[in-house]
């Protein structure tokens, strides 16, 4: 059991040790306060000291039924323990607006509905006793978490994720007996009235991607409320909790980071709440973790109250070293600890880029790497037949290819034929039209030299008989398609000359017309079938 | 292409004068795009390469219906048994998996896990796992076994387009992959969560099949390796590699009686053979069935049979003479048979060469299991398939997978002949069980693809004729100005231009109805996990039946971690693997005997399934109950399974005994032992009180639709320990052996102490006396206990002494009576015949199913 005390005295806490001073009762726990000034003679201080006791109270009976009431029972002494001796002194037991099953009655006990006033005692000696017990009736289900971490994780991309993971038990009358569903559906208040139910967490603000999980998936009994002073979070565990019935889950959520990342003096520091979001619950054993960005340094924290301090790394999504986590532990939580606490720590803007650098070079060595691939010859033997094959092949392919843009380029320079006849059309400019043929022509001659080496080959390889009529053929044709379209030219500029129109035009042009598009069709053919190899 | 290009100069020769200024800008357009254009092979390398891509994400995206609409989880049951060993694997690493010995399953058994299964799933989530966690991607396990599935069927998408394109064309294999994408037939098995052996498998099947195509057209040694390999991976992940290793011998087989015997093929079957043979054989739970199993000896017949096959021909090479050979010939087949055939019977007497499982018999006569092995029977995926589930689950396949055997039958080769070979026996089998149909799902898509691809390219290229044809024509009519001219050649054409054009929109529809059946059959019927059950509401709302997981987690939670849990097998891995939780049975139903004894403490009396429940340990007892929401694969709807199977193994359950005039019914009318049974009992305790639905008796069963017969039942030995929200899992706690609240002896202390309340008191401690017993009692007055010291039980002793021998035994070993269980030896081989599930078996409610006012 743990005492824990806030002083206050007009506003200011004071320092609170704990203090094992010696011949006293070694049973007992000492706190020490230190006042803010010493205390003259005749002086009076009013000191207000809060003490949350945990596990205080002790079910009884220790085991119920599904249909039996609760009952605790609360030991204490009436007189103030203290080792000073106390002039004035009275006690009140406030209990839950129910009934009251035996209370010790001393002397000056009085009862007001659910209070109970022990007192006013005056001089009593120092470490006086005076033990009472009350018996009450509570369906207060005691809901303890015996382990809760909580993970703050920060990234500096505009996110803080807080996981925590609870494993919590419902450490009132330990039920027995049989549990029955009917009897807890159809009467809840009567069957089952101390069971825990539900649980209320009070997240941050603009919480968001929320979820609510365990070990084997996700639990669809929760609901969520925001508005703009808090988020809450409505959790049912997937089975209503008896008296010594256990449960764990996972509950996570995202924060907006500048509400709680703040920068002093070149650092930065976290301000977030130490305790457990969810009220009615008290925690035996908090553990929290801050895990800090990658390559965060001069790491330093500052509580409210002492806390079991230490650090470890944590890897998480594309890091190397690790993050650098700290790790807070305190056993005996209650919400009353639900103070803000600060981490200091440095942290370089440049470090962000790193993760989506690696993840770019990554995957650029992966294309360097396929395309090195494509390119390196992988071959064990260089004289094998089969390779030799390939290698000629390869050749065969790529003198193909180069006979085929030639073609293109040939083709090409046909529409430049037909685009002039169209300026010609247009404009009546004989002259530029016979320009363009003698350049066309002159092209002309000059791609059927270079076909000329390129064909030879062919012929020469063995590799290429299959194909090689093939290309023959295109290249003829593409030969008598030039012709054809040169005569069409000369014809139709001809014609322009002598100022030959209208229909004696179309009648000398017709022939070649039929038989350049019939051509165009056939290379057209040609070049697809190639182009398949 | 053409036309454009060649209509804009034709109409500029016609007319020189008319809107030459539209014409320059078309003209220019055309020659851009011209300029542009990649060279027609590049072009079709990019459309085929951007086709792939789209093809396998689009096979992954489609199978992600279930993680959206629900969460990323592990479906079903035999899942569940894969997601623990992952994790156990991941965790322990490969040697702790490999001699892993279970304790938690077949209590008390026990199960050796790393004997008992095909790894290959468990070995490629976890590599997975870890190459992820290497480079650094902080991935859940649980992430990586429920995309296992999609992953791999995006890769099966690649594999079946190298397939297509060895066994037709580029153009075949693209349809093929597309269809296979998105088949529900394969879907059923792939959607993510369903991490079953079957994801991998079919990869690996169709990979296995691929490769030796391959080695078969290339005679590679290479290709035969890889074919080696991918059936060693294979056997690793699936039972059904008993296929690959009958068809393969089959249509070598098929190959030398057609006189296609090539060196190709030797090489090709010999080096898959022998090597994926060795590889095998490292595979635990296969060991030395190559060698010793009856139903790999078609493999090693067709092995010897080749190299004499090759023998002979190198005989007849040397002997040259026709005559001689013949004579030789007859010798050496005459001992060869002779020699085959005692070894055979030998082998088989001598017991080294296995007969034929169950499930091979079940395979070739569809009715052997039905009379013989009730376990196999009731398992929905083992009945023969019906004709809707095949057009369920293939749609145009069906009428397109003929079409695709004429077009291989058109162009015979040595893959279109495996093909079709894989084709047809894979159809007969989908016929026999239904779950086969997903083996047959990639033959049937490559076929149709063919059928499909075949068609389409006909079609195009008489378009593309007529379209050149037509444009010559119709350039002649304009340029010889007569209307005339064009009406000749054109025709014929323009109806068969038509016609052409008319089944291409067909073939685009029928397609297109592909498509959108397969869309809505994954997201209606294969994506859902059945372990969370999702049901409109009265408003129209989307209710979640979450009960399972409830229950399981309950167990987790809630109870000791020794416990014992006896429920149906059906649910045994999902109490392991949720539950954490020690069971007696699971769906590993490797020993008949043992389910048979769970089958008998479930229909028999309670007092004698108590019996059974203590000889094996039982602490809770776990029963799947769908009265009160209508949820109909319940265990009561399972329950004459349980009768028949438990009635195989112990005669003493009658199936007539459930039975009125060979009907099955729960409502008044139902036979008194159904009434009484364990299972009756622990499904309806308490439900008569319950108003199920406005206007009904209370203990109406929505599943069945009938008010229960029996509404008052009393239980003795055990209590009710939980129940879910909805009531869909109930769970039973067994109590200790009864020594205290006899009948007697509630009846004394009521006589004796008249005010107390005898439900109140509470045993503290039992102490033997002379001719009776002291009981120190407590009475708990509900604020507080008195003690109430030596009070005297003496009927309790009376009523008690042939159980319980002294009072430190809580434990009941009393005399064995006629009634109790004797263990059989352990289940011979024949039980031990499916690892499957019964996930189909009771077929959920269809979607929308309205579960009423919930």
């Amino acid at each position: 059991m743990r005492v824990k005390g806030k002083v206050k005295k007009s506003g200011s806490n004071l320092l609170i040790n704990v203090a094992k001073p010696e011949e006293l009762p070694p049973s007992l726990i000492f706190h020490s306060v230190s006042l803010p000034k010493a205390l003259g003679e005749g002086d009076s201080l009013t000191i207000d000291v809060l003490a949350v006791f945990t596990h205080a109270l002790r079910p009884f009976p220790e085991e119920i039924t599904q249909a039996d009431i609760q009952l605790v029972l609360f030991q204490d002494t009436a007189h103030y323990l203290s080792p000073y001796a106390v002039k004035v002194q009275s006690l009140t037991v406030k209990l839950p607006k129910a009934r009251i099953e035996t209370y010790t009655k001393l002397e000056n006990t009085n009862i007001h509905g659910s209070d109970i006033k022990y007192g006013p005692y005056e001089n009593l000696p120092p470490f006086s006793y005076a033990p009472i017990a009350v018996h009450f009736e509570t369906n207060q289900p005691f809901a303890v978490a015996q382990e809760l971490v909580r993970e703050i994780e920060i990234s500096h991309w505009g996110n803080v994720q807080v996981t925590e993971h609870y494993n919590v038990v419902h450490q009132g009358a330990k039920s027995k007996g049989e549990f029955s569903r009917l009897d807890f559906q159809a009467r809840p208040h009567l069957r089952g009235a101390s069971a825990l139910r539900n649980l209320v967490a009070k997240l941050p603000p603009r919480a968001h991607s929320i979820y609510y999980r365990d070990e084997i998936g996700n639990i669809s009994t929760s609901n969520v409320w925001g508005d703009p002073k808090k988020t809450e979070l409505v959790i049912e565990p997937r089975y209503p909790l008896f008296g010594g019935w256990r449960t764990t889950f996972t509950i996570g959520y995202g924060l907006p980071l500048q509400d709680f990342l703040f920068g002093l003096e070149g650092k930065r520091f976290l301000n977030f709440s130490f305790g457990s979001p969810i009220n009615d619950l008290i925690t035996d054993n908090l553990i929290v973790k801050v895990v800090l960005p990658e390559g965060s340094n001069d790491i330093s924290i500052s509580t409210p109250f002492p806390v079991k301090q230490g650090q470890e790394t944590k890897i998480s999504h594309l890091d190397v070293a690790g993050r650098p986590v700290v790790v807070l532990e305190k056993t005996n939580v209650v919400p009353e600890h639900n103070q803000y606490f600060q981490v200091y720590y440095r942290f370089n803007k440049l470090s962000m880029l790193r993760e989506p650098f690696m993840l770019i070079s990554g995957f650029f060595i992966l294309f360097v790497s396929c395309i090195l691939y494509m390119h390196v010859d992988m071959s064990i033997s260089k004289s094998s037949p089969s390779y030799l094959a390939k290698l000629q092949w390869d050749e065969v392919r790529a003198t193909i290819q180069q006979v085929v843009s030639i073609i293109n380029q040939c083709l090409s320079k046909h529409e430049r034929l037909e685009a002039s006849l169209h300026d010609l059309s247009r404009t009546g400019d004989v002259q530029a039209c016979k320009t363009a043929r003698k350049t066309a022509d002159s092209l002309f001659k000059e791609y059927s030299k270079e076909l000329k080496p390129l064909l030879s080959f062919l012929q020469s390889s063995p590799q290429a008989t299959q194909i090689l009529p093939k290309v023959e053929e295109l290249v003829a044709k593409e030969k008598e398609l030039q012709e054809r379209l040169i005569a069409k030219h000369s014809t139709i500029v001809d014609c322009y000359e002598k100022k030959i129109g209208g229909r004696e035009l179309e009648n000398r042009v017709a022939s070649h017309q039929q038989k350049v598009v019939a051509l165009k069709q056939e290379v057209d053919d040609l070049l697809d079938y190639i182009e398949e190899i | 292409m053409a036309v454009t290009k060649t209509e804009p100069i034709n109409g500029s020769t016609n007319k020189p004068s008319s809107s030459s200024v539209s014409m320059k800008s078309d003209l220019m357009s055309t020659l851009s795009l011209k300029s542009l254009k990649l060279k027609t092979k590049q072009q079709e390398l990019l459309i085929r390469v951007s086709i792939l891509c789209l093809v396998y994400v689009l096979a992954f995206i489609t199978r992600l219906f279930s993680v959206l609409r629900y969460e990323s989880m592990i479906h079903e049951f035999d899942p569940y048994f894969n997601y623990r060993t992952t994790l156990f694997l991941t965790e322990k690493g490969f040697y702790e998996f490999w001699n892993w010995f279970d304790s938690e399953s077949w209590y008390p058994l026990g199960r050796i896990i790393g004997g008992t299964l095909y790894p290959g799933l468990m070995v490629t989530a976890a590599i997975m796992y870890w190459g992820l966690r290497f480079l650094r991607f902080a991935v859940h396990i649980r992430e990586v076994c429920v995309l296992t599935a999609p992953f791999f069927a995006s890769n099966t998408t690649l594999v079946a387009y190298f397939f297509g394109k060895e066994i037709w064309d580029t153009g075949a294999g693209l349809v093929a992959a597309v269809l296979i994408a998105i088949c529900p037939g394969y879907i059923s098995r792939s959607v993510a969560g369903s991490y079953d052996n079957e994801g991998v498998a079919i990869f690996a099947l169709l990979l296995t099949f691929y490769l030796f195509v391959k080695a078969v057209n290339t005679g590679s040694l290479a290709w035969g390796l890889g074919s080696a390999l991918g059936y060693f991976y294979m056997v690793s992940a699936w039972g059904g590699y008993v296929f690959i290793i009958n068809l393969i011998p089959l249509y070598v087989l098929v190959l030398l009686i057609t006189g296609r015997y090539s060196m190709r093929l030797y090489v090709a079957y010999n080096s898959m053979y022998v090597l994926g043979m060795l590889l095998a054989m490292q595979i635990r739970f296969v060991g030395f069935q190559h060698v010793q199993s009856g139903e790999h000896m078609a493999a090693m017949g067709v092995f010897f049979l080749m190299q004499g096959f090759y023998f002979l021909g190198w005989v007849k090479h040397l002997l040259g003479d026709k005559k001689k050979f013949e004579a030789l010939l007859r010798i050496i087949v005459t001992c060869a048979v002779g020699v085959g055939a005692i070894a055979l019977g030998v082998g088989t007497a001598s017991g080294y060469i296995s007969p034929w499982t169950g499930r091979f018999y079940s395979l070739l006569d569809p009715t052997y299991a039905k009379d013989h092995i009730p376990i196999i029977a009731s398992v929905s995926e083992h009945q023969p398939t019906a004709w809707s589930s095949f057009m369920f689950d293939f749609h145009i396949l069906l009428f397109l997978f003929p079409a695709g055997l004429y077009f291989c039958f058109k162009r015979l080769s040595d893959a279109t002949i495996f093909i079709v070979m894989y084709g047809l026996t894979s159809m007969y089998f989908a016929g026999v069980m239904v779950r086969l149909i997903l083996v047959a799902t990639p033959a049937v898509c490559l076929i149709s693809a063919i059928a499909v691809s075949a068609t389409i390219k006909n079609l195009t290229t008489l378009l593309r004729t007529q379209s050149k044809v037509s444009q010559t024509g119709s350039t002649k009519g304009a340029s010889g100005g007569k209307g005339s001219s064009k009406a000749l050649p054109d025709q014929s054409q323009p109806f068969q231009r038509n016609g052409a054009i008319a089944l291409l929109f067909g073939a685009f529809y029928l397609l297109s109805r592909y498509a959108i059946h397969c869309t809505w059959v994954t997201s209606e019927a294969y994506s859902s996990p059945s372990i969370v059950l999702a049901a409109r509401g009265a408003h129209g709302n989307r209710v979640i039946f979450d009960d399972y997981r409830e229950a399981y987690y309950w167990l987790r939670q809630n109870t000791p971690a020794d416990a014992k849990v006896m429920s149906w097998w059906d649910y045994g891995y999902q109490i392991t693997a949720m539950g954490n939780r020690t069971v007696i049975v699971d769906n590993n139903t490797w020993n008949n005997t043992h389910i048979a004894t769970v089958g008998r403490a479930m229909s028999s009396y309670e007092d004698e399934a108590y019996e059974i429940m203590r000889s094996l340990d039982v602490n809770y007892v776990l029963v799947v109950f769908g009265g009160v929401t209508g949820y109909s694969s319940d265990d009561i709807n399972k329950f004459l399974w349980m009768v028949r199977i438990g009635g195989g193994v112990f005669p003493v359950i009658k199936e007539p005994d459930y039975l009125v005039n060979g009907e099955y019914r729960v409502d008044k009318g139902a036979a008194p032992k159904m009434l009484n049974c364990l299972m009756y009992k622990l499904s309806y305790y308490r439900f008569g009180e319950l108003v199920t639905e406005y206007g009904k008796p209370p203990g109406y069963d929505r599943a069945r639709g009938v008010e229960i017969g029996n509404k008052d039942i009393k239980l003795e030995h055990l209590e009710e320990a939980f129940t879910t929200s909805n009531w869909i899992v109930r769970i039973y706690k067994v109590k200790p052996p009864n020594n205290r609240h006899c009948d007697y002896g509630k009846t004394n202390l009521l006589e004796d102490n008249a005010d107390l309340d005898w439900r109140r008191i509470y045993c503290v401690d039992l102490l033997p006396g002379p001719g009776f017993w002291f009981q120190k009692c407590a009475m708990d007055s509900g604020s507080g206990f008195c003690f109430l010291d030596n009070l005297r039980l003496d009927h309790i002793q009376q009523s008690c002494s042939n159980s319980t021998t002294t009072a430190e035994g809580n434990k009941y070993y009393g005399e064995c009576h006629e009634k109790s269980i004797r263990f059989l030896k352990p289940a011979n081989k024949e039980a031990s015949l499916d690892r499957e599930t019964d996930s189909e078996r009771w077929a959920p409610p269809p979607q929308g199913y309205a579960l009423g006012c919930f």
